[in-house]
């Protein structure tokens, strides 16, 4: 075999590598569904400002609370006449930040915990470990609350509060995760061909917990979106006027008996994010868990 | 003599703690308790006997995969078990081990290539042209080709997966090598051919074999001497020819009669044991086979027997060999 054909021969597998995908992805309709839906949020988040039919801080006063379908407004105005639609539209990129930001963060800090606990164990572990026991002992949305109030409101400092409150769960399952590994034959091959502590953990323990960070993630996301939203919701963390789903809910909660549409079409944004996210991750666990079997 | 051996074990002893509680003391579980060995340059030495009697422990132990609770491992005449660290990892070029199960033993998301670099890289051998040339004269010669370089282990056979473990373990031309039942976990059709890869290697390169293992067939086709265990303790050393032709330790007999004859027509008067191994947390008083021992005496229950040469070259701890001679007999008589 000489180097082009090599080369060939990895390009090939690339390509039916995202073949593969759809057509595992084909098989399972809530897994596409739920790609259908992180495609459909991904593409609101990136083009929004330009999809949405109206500007989403522009509020005329005199079109206050239209229902649905009047004016040309879908989804109908809110209190100060902005468009529904297009703040949903737009609140879109809130929620996806968010929830990605977070994953990425909270994933990141959990995962180097869990495989110092899960690696080193020993004392390090124990307190590592009893950290996480007592921060899962608080409720979460409180916790980012307390956190939240602390460093005050705002994009950036949502996403740092629900890190710090999330990544505990991530270093539970990571451990868990090391400690399996770390007993397996190939690692007492790796230590008897003389590979350092700190290469086994590269090269070896690493590779082999990515599949489950990634898992873990993609679930994780929907909780983090809906925490924002009950974060936002409180008062705290997205401020208005600027577009967000959870703001939307608060300020909509005083018209919910006269104006329907205020609370309920962010709502529903919310729960489509949320049901799409987790059928997505819940299909990747499906596919990658149960056989872990290389690539 | 002396000089002409690679590995010599002397006194090695593994005690696992095991803790059930708190306001209880701690459980000693004696996994090897006391052994000596020597194992001389280009042999092949088997280490046989029940799972759960040791035999894997004393291969992990004397490469330092495990720590050792007491003894001397020297090899070429060097402790390793007080070695520091560093000079130990520096020592695993040349001391090398080929794992039971070949699912587990290579790592999932490497490939060939990657797994047959490793000991090369971490020991800083060749440039990477020879490098490369090396892995593939490697696969070459435990008959795999370089058409596999850039597969994942997912995409072989058990066999295949043997052939790479083992590639692995003799890419950096090892003097000493811990084969821990490399052979169990296959089909038996692939058994002969990995025990016969094993062969040529150790002619190829002059290697030296540990080579644990609870089947005696396989055992008596390729080994030079056999070192028996029963919970913890070697009962029998022996050249392997003459182990089979001439067991002295009842253990040792009734395993040789367990193995199935070659031939139908052929007999052997089979000794069936029985009982269950005892629990090694609580090892029995004295010998201890006796409570399995069809041949056992009195004295067996209170105290233990010490090896004893019963041979040429042979070795045996069993008090038929030691003076009780009356109490022997009535022994013999009575089973």
């Amino acid at each position: 075999m000489n180097a082009t054909e090599v080369m060939d021969d990895q390009i090939n597998k690339k390509t039916s590598k995202v073949k593969n995908f759809f057509r595992k992805l084909s098989r399972s309709w809530t897994g596409m569904l739920g790609f259908g839906i992180i495609v459909l949020l991904l593409f609101l988040s990136i083009f929004g400002e330009w999809i949405a039919p109206y500007d989403p801080m522009d509020a005329p006063l005199s079109k206050g609370l239209l229902p649905p379908m009047t004016d040309g407004h879908i989804l109908g105005t809110d209190q100060l006449g902005r468009d529904i639609l297009s703040r949903i539209i737009v609140g879109a990129r809130v929620s996806v930040i968010i929830g990605v930001a977070t994953a990425v963060l909270a994933g990141l800090i959990g995962t180097i915990v869990g495989v110092i606990a899960g690696y080193f164990r020993g004392w390090v572990d124990v307190v590592l470990m009893r950290i996480v026991d007592v921060t899962l002992s608080f409720p979460f949305i409180l916790l980012v609350l307390v956190i939240n109030a602390i460093i005050g409101t705002g994009l950036t400092n949502i996403i740092i509060s629900l890190a710090v409150a999330g990544w505990v769960i991530f270093a539970r399952v990571i451990r868990s995760e090391v400690l399996a590994l770390r007993e397996k034959e190939f690692i007492t091959a790796a230590i008897a061909t003389g590979v350092s502590k700190f290469e086994i953990l590269v090269r070896h323990i690493l590779p082999n917990i990515f599949t489950p960070i990634i898992i873990l993630a993609s679930l994780q996301i929907g909780t983090y979106i809906i925490a924002e939203a009950s974060v936002s919701f409180l008062g705290f963390g997205v401020q208005p006027p600027e577009p967000a789903w959870g703001n939307m809910l608060n300020e909509g909660k005083d018209y919910i008996f006269s104006s329907w549409w205020l609370i309920t079409f962010p709502g529903i944004a919310i729960i489509i994010t949320a049901l799409g996210v987790n059928f997505f991750g819940d299909w990747l666990r499906d596919t990658l868990d149960p056989d872990l079997k290389g690539e | 003599m002396e000089d002409n051996n690679l590995v010599e074990i002397k006194n090695l002893k593994k005690y696992y703690e095991i803790s059930r509680g708190l306001f209880k003391s701690k459980l000693i579980v004696k996994a090897v308790d006391d052994i000596s060995f020597s194992i001389r340059t280009g042999e092949t030495f088997a280490l046989v006997g029940e799972s759960g009697c040791g035999k894997s422990t004393t291969g992990k132990t004397l490469l330092r995969l495990t720590d050792a609770t007491a003894g001397e491992v020297k090899y070429k005449g060097e402790n390793i078990l007080s070695l520091p660290y560093d000079k130990v990892r520096s020592l695993r070029s040349e001391l090398q081990m080929v794992f039971q199960d070949p699912y587990a033993s290579l790592n999932p998301k490497m490939t060939i290539k990657q797994i047959l670099m490793e000991p090369l890289r971490v020991h800083n051998k060749f440039t990477p042209e020879e490098r490369m040339q090396k892995i593939v004269d490697i696969l070459e010669i435990v008959g795999l080709s370089k058409a596999h370089l850039n597969r994942y282990p997912s995409e072989f056979s058990g066999g295949q997966r043997q052939r790479i473990g083992i590639a692995r373990a003799v890419i950096l031309n090892p003097d000493f090598i811990v084969a821990d039942e490399p052979v169990s976990a296959l089909d038996v059709s692939v058994q002969s051919q990995v025990i016969n890869l094993l062969l040529r290697l150790q002619k190829e390169f002059g290697l030296t074999y540990l080579f644990i293992s609870h089947d005696l067939s396989v055992v008596e086709h390729m080994t030079d001497r056999v070192a028996v265990m029963y919970l913890g303790k070697i009962v029998e050393t022996a050249a392997t020819e003459e182990l089979f032709a001439d067991p002295k330790h009842p253990y040792t007999q009734a395993l040789i009669s367990a193995v199935p004859v070659s031939h139908p027509s052929e007999e052997r008067e089979r000794i069936v044991l029985t009982g269950d191994v005892p629990n090694p947390a609580n090892p029995p008083s004295g010998c201890s086979f006796h409570t399995r021992c069809p041949f056992a005496m009195d004295i067996c229950k209170t105290i233990e027997p010490k090896l004893k040469q019963v041979g040429n070259d042979h070795i045996a701890s069993c008090h038929l060999y030691t003076e009780h001679k009356e109490e022997k007999e009535d022994a013999i008589i009575h089973s």
